[in-house]
């Protein structure tokens, strides 16, 4: 027997919503779809505008920068459980990277146009949005400064004696 | 060279060094190489997983060398160097055939045997895979003995990955995961790309029963300790090494000393919750 879940329950059972005001919850489903990219499919590209974000069920997808006169390279790599996508928050509201599959990728996509209306009108939802987003921001920063740290110090494991 | 060689008298004294011709010349990466050698006289070599050597190189000079092969395999001695000074870039210039001088084994191993029952989490990077690559071998010898195995690697790029075909084959395994990660990626590659937490995040053992053995830089052991123990693992089940400038390599010269400890013979391997202290010590 086919077991259908909702897109309340699957939302709910992501990392992002855990712990969520339940009324929360209900007004950000509203601006819910599921989404499934093919491995190699563009999920947005840098200076596009950010009118989303996504949560990752399930599969990895890569942030590339293009990088002049040569392919793109990718910067980091995100997989099930994590959320990506912020331009969507702050003005002007363009990606600054592209997104890419790098294997199937099954989604949830929330309209952050759409909640944007919403989080003006109700600030209780805009800090719940905000409460769960700073600290992923700041998790990428301080991940981000730890990867200048190991670019500066590996590879070598540093050894003291320059032998 | 084979003169100098033939000239050095057996001994068991640790500061007099064995000669041990090459036999194979392999390049894993750029600036990094990987020697197999012998003893010219035959005897087999004994270690254990996450002992060093003094190594060598005759009219040049020695530095101390982690050993990196299969501690089964007593017959062939395996060192990875990566060349960053005078004598590792004249040590990059030989050949299969030449002899070098081999001071050892010194220092503590990894504790595999304390270790029985745990799931293990290999956690490393770069040339930081070399030091583990003993320990490695032994618990897939002893596979039995323990619960998950992951192995946590990071690099680079694509073409910094060192081992690949042990990666290859313990990836194949299905008693064995391997997650590896990279800084940066040509489009297209299916792989992860982050730092090397990311690799450790995706590893899904029984964190309350882990037992993680790091080798990364100093200053990211702790970044690895902090994100094991965000998971659950306790820092007195964290397993690390250090390296330090070893010349006697027996506790006698004090190059090696930090603290109360001297790497070469208390460490290089220690329990993370051991030495804390001694990484919040600036500039030491």
């Amino acid at each position: 027997m086919v077991h259908i879940v909702g897109l309340e329950d699957t939302l709910g059972s992501h990392p992002f919503a855990e712990g969520m005001d339940p009324d929360a919850l209900r007004t950000i489903v509203g601006c819910c779809a599921n989404a499934v990219y093919h491995p190699g499919d563009y999920i947005f590209r840098e200076g596009e505008a950010a009118d989303n974000f996504y949560l990752i069920r399930h599969g990895l997808v890569a942030l590339e920068i293009h990088v002049p006169q040569g392919p793109p390279i990718v910067v980091e790599t995100l997989e099930a459980g994590d959320i990506f996508g912020w331009s969507w928050l702050i003005p002007p509201y363009r990606w600054t990277s592209d997104a890419r599959a790098s294997e199937q990728v099954r989604l949830l996509k929330l309209d952050g146009a759409c909640l944007r209306g919403k989080m003006e009108s109700d600030r209780s939802l805009g800090y719940e949005i905000y409460k769960r987003f700073v600290p992923i921001m700041a998790r990428r920063l301080a991940s981000t400064r730890m990867r200048i740290v190991e670019l500066a110090t590996e590879p070598a494991v540093t050894p003291r004696h320059k032998g | 060279m084979d003169v100098i060689a033939a000239n050095v008298v057996a001994t068991t004294d640790p500061m007099v060094p064995m000669p041990f011709r090459i036999t194979r010349v392999i390049r894993e990466i750029p600036g990094v190489y990987t020697w197999h050698l012998k003893p010219l006289d035959g005897k087999p070599f004994h270690y254990r997983p996450g002992q060093f050597n003094m190594v060598y190189q005759f009219g040049v000079g020695e530095i101390p060398v982690s050993i990196s092969g299969d501690s089964r395999e007593p017959d062939t001695l395996v060192h990875t160097i990566r060349a960053v000074g005078p004598v590792t870039n004249a040590m990059q210039e030989l050949h299969a055939g030449a002899v070098v001088g081999i001071r050892g084994p010194f220092g503590r191993p990894w504790p595999i045997d304390e270790v029985v029952g745990s799931d293990i989490v290999f956690v490393t990077s770069t040339i930081g895979l070399a030091p583990l690559r003993g320990l490695i071998y032994e618990v897939l010898h002893r596979r039995q003995d323990f619960g998950k195995v992951i192995i946590c690697y990071g690099t680079r790029g694509v073409d910094d990955i060192m081992y690949e075909q042990d990666l290859h084959r313990w990836r194949a395994r299905f008693d064995t995961n391997v997650h590896l990660t990279v800084h940066s990626a040509p489009s297209g590659y299916r792989g992860r790309v982050g730092s090397v937490n990311a690799a450790i995040r995706a590893a899904r053992p029984d964190w309350s029963a882990t037992t993680a053995f790091v080798c990364r830089s100093e200053a990211l052991t702790r970044q690895a300790v902090d994100t094991l123990g965000e998971l659950g693992v306790t820092k007195d089940r964290v397993w690390v090494t250090l390296e330090r400038n070893m010349q006697c390599a027996i506790g006698l010269c004090g190059h090696c000393q930090i603290g109360t400890t001297f790497v070469c013979k208390d460490g290089p391997v220690y329990r993370y919750d051991q030495i804390e202290h001694l990484y919040s010590v600036r500039e030491f």
